[in-house]
Formats: C-alpha cells, sequence, structure tokens
C-alpha cells in the first residue's frame, strides 16, 4: 500500500485541456458555462475541483469524460484528440477508460446492486470481479439487494463499485457526497481515496465543499467558467481527518 | 443472462398490465389475420384440389335438345380437353316429411360408373346398379336437411308421373358445392336437391333417348375461354342453346368466389386496424419508458453502452410484449379459423374442409407483428438513442403548460380546478389525445360496421320478402302455357289472386357490351310480386320498352332511350330492337323487366305464360300442395316464407358467433387504449397526483383527474365512430357482387346504440382497472422518490 504523499506533478499528463469554452445556446440568451479552460490532469493524482453552484464544474468534468464536446478548444487524451471523436468514438472511449459517479447514484433501480455492477463488467476490456469490486467498498454483505433496499452511501458506493470494477484510467465523481450526510459521505471520500491509492486511477472529485479540497493532490477553483487558481497540496489530509 | 437482460424482464414484469394491455390488441390482430387468411387459404385450397380431383368444368351450356352426335363436333372445337353430355330437368318432388311439394334437379349419369367431369363424391351408398330406373344418388346437403338415409324413398313426378325414387347414394359434387336454385337468393336445402340418375332413365321419360340437353367441358390448358363459348354458341344456337357461361357465371362458383374476395380483404382490412393501434399503444408505452428511464440511459451511455445496444434494448421490449400478443393470437386465430371454416361447411359443401393454417400465414404473421412493433418502437427508441449522455442525466423539465385553446373560450370559469387539470393535460398533448381518440373511434367503428351488416341484410329481406315478394306460392312450368291457365290456377284450393309472369333467356347487345339476362315479363300494377328499388319506391312497368337493373344498365352503359338489342335464347330465337324505357336502383339481382303483353309481342307470340305467383288461404294450403303435386305442367313450386324461415335458422348460429367475436376485438381496442392511456397519466403524474392527495384530495377527485382525460377521448371518439363506420360500411358495400346483391346503406337505431353501448363499457372496465391502482397509490413512496 501506497504512502500517502503528495504525487509528483511532473509525472506525465493524462488529460491536456485547451482553450476549451462550452456555449449554451438558450433561445436568445447564450450561457458562457466554460471560458477557454487549459488544464492538465496528470497520471495517478487526486484533483478536487471546487466552485461554487453554476460556475461550470459539471460542464467541465462532463467533457473529460466524453458525454458533452466543447462548443471550441481542444481534449486531448493520452494520444486520443476527443475533440474531433464523433459519438461512436466517444462512447468508445467512456467504455474503455472512464469511471463515472454521480451526485443521484444513478443507479439501475431493476437490477440488484450486483447486477448493476456487472452491467458494467460485462462490456468492460479487463475489469475485475463484480464481487471483488463490491468486496472493496465493503459492500460484500449487500450483493442481492436492489436500489430501494440500500441506504444512500450505500447506494453511492455501488456507484464507485461499478465505476472502478472495469478497472478505467479516470475516475470522476460529481459531487459523490453531495446528497449525503456527514458520516456517510466521509466513508464514500475514503472509499473514493483508497480506490486511488490502491489502483493508482486518475481521479477527478467535484465538489462545492472546500474542506473535501485537502484530500487531493490539487485543487482546481472554478468560478463563473473560468479556472481561478490551481492550488497543489503539500500534506494531503486522509478523508478521515476532514471536518465540514 | 446479462445484466441489460435482466432489467429488461424487471422493466416487463413492472410494466405487465401495459403490455398485456397492448399483446392483447396485437393477439386480436394476428387472430383476425390467421383465422381468415387461413380460413381463405383453406378454402381456396379445398375448392382448388376439390376441382380438379372432380374435374369440376370449365364451360356450361344448356340447350332445348341436341342428339348426341352433336359431341364429336363440340370435342372439336379447338381447345376442347373433355365434353359431358348430360340430361338435365327440374321436376317437384313429394317429400314423405313435408306437406309442401319440394323441388330437385335431376342430373344424368351414366349407366356404369366411369370418371366424369362433376364427378360425384360418395359420401354415404353407392353408384346406381345397371339397368335400374329408379335408384337414385341425392346431393348432401338436401340429405342432411332432411334427414335422409340409403334406402329411404320418396317420390317424384318424372314428365307428368309420379315415380318412387329409392336412395341408393349420397354425394357432393363441385357444381353444387353451394346448392342453390337457380336465380334464389339464400338456399332452402330441405325443399331444393340434386339428383342423379341413371342417363337411360331420365332420357326415355324426358323424351331425350340418343339426345341431350346439358354440356360441360373442361378446356385444354392456355385456351382463351371466351372463343370457345364463341364456338360453342354457334354449334348450340340451332338446338335452343340458351348460352354458354364459364366459371366466374356459375352460380355455385360466383357465390363462393364472392365470399372468398370478401374474405380477403377483410382478413387484410380488419388486422390493420389493429396492428396500426398496436403501433400506437407501443409507442406511447415505450415514449414513457423511455422518459422515465432517461436517467438510466445517460448513465448506460456514460459507461460505455452504444446507441445501437440501447436501440435494441427498447426494441427487445417491444418484441417481446408483440410476441407473446402474436403467438397467442395465432393460436386463437388458428381455433377462430377452424370455427370458421365450420361454419363456411354448413353453407359450402366440400367433401373434406381441412382446415390449415398454413406456415406461410403463420410466417406472415410473425412479419407483420413484428413489423408494427418496430413502427410503434421506432420514435421511442430514436429518442432513446439520440438521447445525449450529459443530457440524460439531468432530470426532465417540468411540462410547460400553456391556457389551452379550450380555456381561451372562457370556459374554465365553469369549471372546478380539477376539470381545469384534465383540460389541460389533453390541450398539453394533443397528438397524443387524437391517436387516442382514432383508437377508440376505430373500435366503435368496428362495432358499427359489424352491426350495419346484421342491418343490411334485415332491409334485404324486409324489401324482398315482405315488399316484394307478397305471394305465398310461386309456380313455374315445364313450358310456357297458354293465358287462360290463369283461371285454372285460380281454380286451385284457397287461391285467392293470381298474377302472371313471362320469363324467357334473352342475351342484351349494347354496342359491343353483351349480357346474358332472365328477361322477365311481369303485370303492371302487380300486387304480388312489386318492382321496388332500393329506398321501397313501387316501379310501375311502362307499356312499352325494357326496364333494366341499374347495375346492368351500367355494366352495358346505357341510359334511358338508348336501343338496345334482345337476343332471345328460346323457340325461334328472335332478334330485336328496344328502347330502354328507364332503369331501377334495386337490391338484388341484375333484372331485365317488361309489361308482360310488350313481351309477348316481342316475342310474336299470343297471350303465353312461363309461370304465376299465387295469394293462398292459409288453411286450405295443404289440399293446394296436394294439388299442385299432382300438375304435371308444374315444374317448380317456390315457397317464399318457408326459404326464409330456412335461411333465418342457417343466419342465426353466423349471428351469435360473429356478434361474440365483434365485440371482443372492440372491447380489446378500447380496453387497450383507454388503460394503457390512464396508466402512462398515472405514471407522468403519479407524483402530483400524490402531492395532491397529500394536500387533502380525495381519492375520488384524484381518479377523475386521472380518468376525466380518458372519459373525454371515449366520449369524443363515439361520432368519429360512427363516421368512420358509415364510410367503412360504404368500402364494404362496393366489394360484395352486384349481380348477386347490393346491400343497402341503412343503419339502425340498434347499431347505434350498440357501438356506443360496448365502448363505453369497455372503457368503463379499463378505467376501473387503473382507479384500483389509484387506490394503492403508495404517498410516501411516491414521494420520496426523486423526479
Ligand atoms: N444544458 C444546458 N443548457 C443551458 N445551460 C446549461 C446547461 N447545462 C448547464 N448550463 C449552465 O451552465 C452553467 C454551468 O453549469 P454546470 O452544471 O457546469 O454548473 P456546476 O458548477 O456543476 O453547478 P452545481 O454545483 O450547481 O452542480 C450554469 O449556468 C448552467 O445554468
Ligand atoms: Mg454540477
Amino acid at each position: 500500500m501506497k504512502s500517502i504523499q503528495t504525487k509528483n506533478t511532473e509525472s506525465e499528463a493524462v488529460f491536456h485541456i485547451h482553450s476549451v469554452s462550452k456555449i449554451y445556446q438558450m433561445g436568445e440568451v447564450q450561457v458562457h458555462a466554460l471560458r477557454s479552460v487549459n488544464l492538465d490532469l496528470y497520471e495517478g493524482e487526486l484533483a478536487v475541483l471546487l466552485g461554487a453552484s453554476g460556475s461550470g464544474k459539471s460542464t467541465l468534468l462532463n467533457i473529460i469524460g466524453g458525454l458533452d464536446v466543447p462548443t471550441a478548444g481542444e481534449v486531448i487524451f493520452r494520444d486520443h484528440n476527443l475533440t474531433q471523436a464523433d459519438d461512436a468514438k466517444l462512447t468508445e472511449f467512456r467504455r474503455d477508460h472512464v469511471g463515472f459517479v454521480f451526485q443521484f447514484y444513478n443507479l439501475i433501480p431493476s437490477l440488484t446492486a450486483l447486477e448493476n455492477v456487472q452491467l458494467i463488467t460485462e462490456i468492460a476490456a479487463k475489469p475485475m470481479k463484480a464481487e471483488d469490486a463490491l468486496e472493496m467498498v465493503g459492500l460484500k454483505e449487500r450483493l442481492n439487494h436492489f436500489p430501494a433496499q440500500l441506504s444512500g452511501g450505500e447506494q453511492q458506493r455501488v456507484a464507485i463499485a461499478r465505476a472502478i470494477a472495469k478497472q478505467p484510467d479516470v475516475l470522476l465523481c460529481d459531487e459523490p457526497t453531495g446528497a449525503l450526510d456527514y458520516k456517510t459521505g466521509k466513508i464514500v471520500l475514503e472509499v473514493i481515496e483508497r480506490v486511488n491509492c490502491e489502483l493508482g486511477t486518475t481521479t477527478a472529485v467535484i465538489t462545492h465543499n472546500a474542506p473535501i479540497a485537502q484530500m487531493a493532490d490539487r485543487v482546481i477553483h472554478i468560478g463563473s467558467g473560468e479556472i481561478l487558481s490551481i492550488e497543489k497540496n503539500e500534506k494531503k489530509a486522509s478523508p478521515s481527518d476532514l471536518v465540514w | 443472462m446479462n445484466a441489460l437482460n435482466k432489467k429488461l424482464f424487471r422493466d416487463f414484469w413492472h410494466l405487465r398490465g401495459q403490455i398485456i394491455a397492448t399483446a392483447l390488441v396485437v393477439a386480436c390482430g394476428i387472430a383476425s389475420f390467421v383465422s381468415m387468411q387461413s380460413t381463405y387459404v383453406s378454402l381456396l385450397d379445398s375448392q382448388q384440389n376439390y376441382y380438379s380431383a372432380y374435374r369440376f368444368a370449365d364451360i356450361f351450356a344448356h340447350l332445348k335438345k341436341a342428339p348426341e352426335s352433336l359431341k364429336t363436333e363440340i370435342e372439336k372445337i379447338p381447345g376442347v380437353a373433355v365434353v359431358n353430355t348430360r340430361v338435365v330437368s327440374e321436376v317437384t318432388l313429394n317429400l314423405p316429411n313435408l306437406t309442401e311439394p319440394a323441388q330437385a334437379k335431376i342430373v344424368s349419369i351414366p349407366e356404369y360408373q366411369t370418371p366424369m367431369l362433376n364427378d360425384l363424391h360418395f359420401l354415404r351408398g353407392r353408384y346406381i346398379s345397371a339397368g335400374s330406373s329408379d335408384e337414385v344418388i341425392i346431393s348432401g346437403a338436401f340429405a342432411t336437411a332432411n334427414n335422409f338415409q340409403i334406402g329411404d324413398a320418396f317420390e317424384a313426378i318424372i314428365n307428368g308421373r309420379w315415380r318412387k325414387l329409392t336412395i341408393v347414394g349420397i354425394a357432393l359434387t363441385p357444381e353444387y358445392i353451394y346448392e342453390i336454385r337457380a336465380g334464389d337468393v339464400f338456399p332452402d336445402n330441405k325443399r331444393y336437391g340434386i339428383l342423379w340418375m341413371n342417363r337411360k332413365a331420365v332420357a326415355s321419360a324426358f323424351q331425350m333417348d340418343g339426345a341431350f340437353n346439358d354440356v360441360t367441358l373442361t378446356l385444354a390448358p392456355g385456351v382463351s375461354e371466351s372463343s370457345v363459348i364463341e364456338n360453342l354458341d354457334r354449334i348450340l344456337k340451332n338446338y335452343g342453346g340458351t348460352g354458354s357461361y364459364g366459371r366466374a357465371d356459375q352460380q355455385s362458383h360466383r357465390f363462393i368466389a364472392n365470399e372468398f374476395s370478401q374474405l380477403k380483404v377483410q382478413g387484410t382490412f380488419l388486422p390493420a386496424v389493429f396492428l396500426g393501434v398496436t403501433a400506437f399503444l407501443l409507442h406511447l408505452v415505450l415514449s414513457r419508458l423511455v422518459s422515465t428511464q432517461r436517467e438510466q440511459i445517460g448513465l448506460l451511455k456514460a459507461f460505455g453502452y452504444t446507441n445501437f445496444d440501447i436501440g435494441l434494448h427498447f426494441l427487445k421490449l417491444s418484441l417481446t410484449a408483440i410476441s407473446s400478443g402474436a403467438v397467442l393470437g395465432i393460436f386463437l386465430g388458428m381455433y377462430l379459423g377452424a370455427g370458421m371454416t365450420n361454419l363456411y361447411a354448413d353453407y359450402f359443401h366440400f367433401p373434406v374442409l381441412q382446415y390449415s393454417a398454413g406456415w406461410f400465414v403463420i410466417l406472415f404473421s410473425f412479419f407483420i407483428s413484428f413489423g408494427s412493433a418496430a413502427i410503434g418502437a421506432l420514435s421511442a427508441v430514436r429518442k432513446a438513442v439520440f438521447l445525449p449522455p450529459a443530457e440524460a442525466m439531468r432530470p426532465e423539465p417540468p411540462a410547460r403548460f400553456t391556457a389551452g385553446f379550450l380555456e381561451n373560450l372562457g370556459l374554465q370559469k365553469y369549471l372546478s380546478p380539477i376539470y381545469r387539470i384534465v383540460l389541460r393535460n389533453l390541450s398539453r398533448q394533443p397528438i397524443k389525445a387524437i391517436f387516442s381518440t382514432f383508437g377508440i373511434s376505430l373500435a366503435a367503428a368496428l362495432l358499427f360496421t359489424g352491426f350495419y351488416f346484421f342491418d343490411a341484410i334485415n332491409k334485404i329481406i324486409e324489401i324482398q320478402f315482405y315488399q316484394i315478394i307478397r305471394n305465398d306460392v310461386d309456380v313455374t312450368f315445364y313450358q310456357p302455357r297458354p293465358g287462360k291457365t290463369r283461371y285454372e290456377l285460380k281454380n286451385l284450393p284457397g287461391v285467392s289472386r293470381v298474377e302472371v309472369f313471362r320469363a324467357v333467356p334473352a342475351r342484351l347487345h349494347f354496342l359491343h357490351r353483351t349480357r346474358k339476362v332472365g328477361l322477365l315479363g311481369a303485370e303492371n300494377n302487380s300486387d304480388l310480386r312489386r318492382i321496388i328499388d332500393k329506398n321501397g319506391k313501387v316501379f310501375n312497368l311502362p307499356p312499352e320498352g325494357i326496364v333494366l337493373s341499374k347495375s346492368l344498365a351500367d355494366i352495358l352503359e346505357v341510359e334511358k332511350g338508348d336501343k338496345l338489342t334482345v337476343e332471345i335464347l328460346e323457340g325461334s330465337r328472335p332478334v330485336r330492337e328496344i328502347k330502354v324505357a328507364g332503369t331501377i336502383d334495386e337490391l338484388m339481382g341484375m333484372n331485365a323487366y317488361m309489361e308482360i303483353h310488350a313481351l309477348n309481342r316481342l316475342l310474336n307470340e299470343d297471350d303465353v305464360i312461363s309461370g304465376a305467383y299465387l295469394s293462398v288461404d292459409s288453411l286450405k294450403k295443404e289440399k293446394l300442395y296436394a294439388d299442385l303435386k299432382e300438375t304435371p305442367a308444374v315444374a317448380g313450386v317456390g315457397l317464399p316464407s318457408v326459404a326464409l324461415n330456412s335461411f333465418n335458422e342457417t343466419f342465426g348460429k353466423t349471428i351469435g358467433t360473429f356478434t361474440f367475436i365483434l365485440v371482443l376485438f372492440a372491447s380489446v381496442i378500447v380496453f387497450g387504449v383507454v388503460y394503457n392511456g390512464a396508466r402512462i397519466s398515472l405514471s407522468e403524474r403519479g407524483r402530483e397526483l400524490a402531492s395532491l392527495r397529500v394536500l387533502g384530495f380525495t381519492q375520488k377527485e384524484i381518479s377523475i383527474i386521472l380518468l376525466g382525460e380518458q372519459a373525454v377521448l371515449t366520449i369524443l371518439a363515439i361520432p368519429f365512430g360512427y363516421f368512420f363506420g358509415i364510410i367503412i360500411s360504404m368500402l364494404v358495400n362496393n366489394m360484395v357482387d352486384a349481380e348477386i346483391m347490393r346491400l343497402p346503406l341503412v343503419f339502425s337505431a340498434q347499431t347505434f346504440v350498440i357501438s356506443f353501448v360496448v365502448t363505453i363499457l369497455s372503457a368503463i372496465v379499463s378505467g376501473l382497472l387503473v382507479a384500483w391502482r389509484v387506490r394503492n397509490l403508495d404517498l410516501i413512496e411516491v414521494l420520496k422518490t426523486r423526479e
């Protein structure tokens, strides 16, 4: 097990985001969700995106994860240029490289915890066993429960198991603790941190909870669609020590 | 099973009510397709096998008398394969079980059994023995109707003498699959049959030794029928030929062909209605499913499921729903088809009426049901496929409401908030409302058209048997008789009124068009046999000229005032010119009328009659029947009211089955549309409704919101149903062979009422099923889930 320490920012960049803008056309009005954002994400790091509501965090994460395409600018993942990718290419990219965790878990209500994870392992190239993924998030005992029979925190952990089970290159979490209480939120963050450390998965976590940023290698501040500042954490805190 | 398919099955289970409702509609569509098409195919197969195995003739002709040697001349006509000459005659029968006289057609058969055209299929008994003169083989329908057994005997007047005939065999022939007296509308198998007798015996009885008066023949493959008919007519002209004709004009074949073509059209039209409704219902269910599963779809996409995987997923759901309906429909269709085929066996007498569904029909029914599934699923699947994943992760924006046009009229003042919700929901999804209304209206139209069919038959019976035919008995003679015979008839027991007629076969020519008809000379101002148009208006014959049924005038393309050429096919066969004095729009048959004296003059004859219509005192009819049976000149005795009763008996059975199927099918459509519509409203608005409950609205009020929409649509659908019903009825009318009958466009109050009641009742039942769900609406559960 690796010790908790800040990773070397000189390690290889996994993502290059160059001058990315996103404009939503709302009838007459244009909403600038992102304005010419430049950002690199590095191999194995845990980055936290911090910003007020409506600042463009989700938009950026969705573009990184290939869920959405920018209006202008370039997104490069390793040797793939995602900017020119069509829908099929983006799908392939997501399938092969990305794991998502969402604020509202988004489990399939008609499938059990195990089946929700299997749903993804079935189409992944080099998945771990669905049971192992669930064991990693501490839900070995809950394999055959339907989402409705799980608490919010448990559901979110299933969602994390689902995201990591395919052994993705990047794990993108959009307010994973947004719908959870303090205690459960911590458990979920611990799981994310463990995955980042144990599997070395490049991880980006969105939050508007400033204290959570203490567990990051780097903290990226976003406001009004722009990157305000990037801060390196010299001393990473363990999630269990966080207070908010 | 992979996880996505597990989801499929659980969604399936969750949606089971709606899937069952949709599957039932599919089942009815497929059942109607399979039953009608397979019945059609089975009948057609049976007919064709029968025709070829028993050598049904291609061309038929009757004549007065020709020497047997003429046969070789007929055989020499180019294209003729086999020629069969016969002696055929109508005879009066005295059946032990009937007081009234019956009638039969005697058809001669060779002394020794050899393969012949229109050959016999024996149901029971044997062929006649050589040299016999009192052995007969009787037709199957006649035997069944009278419950005749081998060895039974009855009497027939053969050439003026009573002859006792013994039944040695019961048989069928392709010539009389539909066994009906020439010119009759409905079969009366009890009082009309076919008798096969030794040629020698028949010939000597009718002075036809070494001669024949009927010829049938088959054609070599690929030969033109019309050229052979022309040649045959030329040969038979000098022997009193009344004009030869092909299968299309052969009475039995013609009825069957008419029935087949209707069956085929109905077997296309009805399934199309059902599968159209199916596509709509699937569209409703799947669109709703895709909306509720937006986020799941987004998630699947986020994790790399392809558009194809997702499209296929929803397509599979619709295919599974459809295939269960299709399988049920195929079995139901086979069951109904077997039943229909059985019903047909009451009318059409085949040696074997083997019902088989046929692989093609079954495969094709899968094909069309999957087709409708695909059409129905198309837009929902498209929506799922094109949903951008980032978009899908956000909940659907709240539905936009505006004051609908109904409210712009200022109606809302009069409505409580509950009804305003109903109105706004309707105007929010106008397309869905229109399609639902259309679907329900099709069910009402189906009922309407079905019951219209009974109205039309009743109207025909009303006009034909109560307004046109008002005599109790009609009598036809073997040979035309002098006019004074009417006084002899008048003197028969119980006869209170006699009206006479003259009938001759004739061919009408106008320009290059020609048509063979029975030209009827009738008394003017007749009371017993009136000429009445489809609107019930009585028509009086002018003293000169010919009056044609409108359908006949249309075929010849003649109008009042045109000059026709009439070629009489009897006696000295005069050819005359005659003016069309008028046309009359009649319901039944294609007729040509003249005033009887005008016809006598045309034929260059004195006062001569072919038969008479009698009005009879019912107390004395037994005596009259007995006397008529003893009158040698009488070739046939018709009893219209008896024929009507026997028709009603057979038809009653058909009506019951038909009504049951009709009501079942229509109810299923209404159920499918209303149940699915309400269930989808419930799913779309479950939260809203639960919130209203929390705010203190009663279950009843909630049900009004939910079902009010469906009630409005159902009530709206009824007038449209009537409208479509009338249109469809008009189309159906055009399909019926105009020479057999034309269905009058009359609609009884009962038809309107039944269509209304059945539609509304099925809607109410479907609504109650959904209302029952509202009772079980789990408030907490609904409010807890995130939209
Ligand atoms: N589909 C869309 N159409 C129009 N505008 C949009 C759309 N999606 C996002 N926006 C706008 O873009 C801006 C950025 O949105 P984004 O969802 O990225 O914010 P966020 O930082 O994730 O906020 P939150 O913390 O509330 O989730 C917001 O102003 C939002 O209203
Ligand atoms: Mg966000």
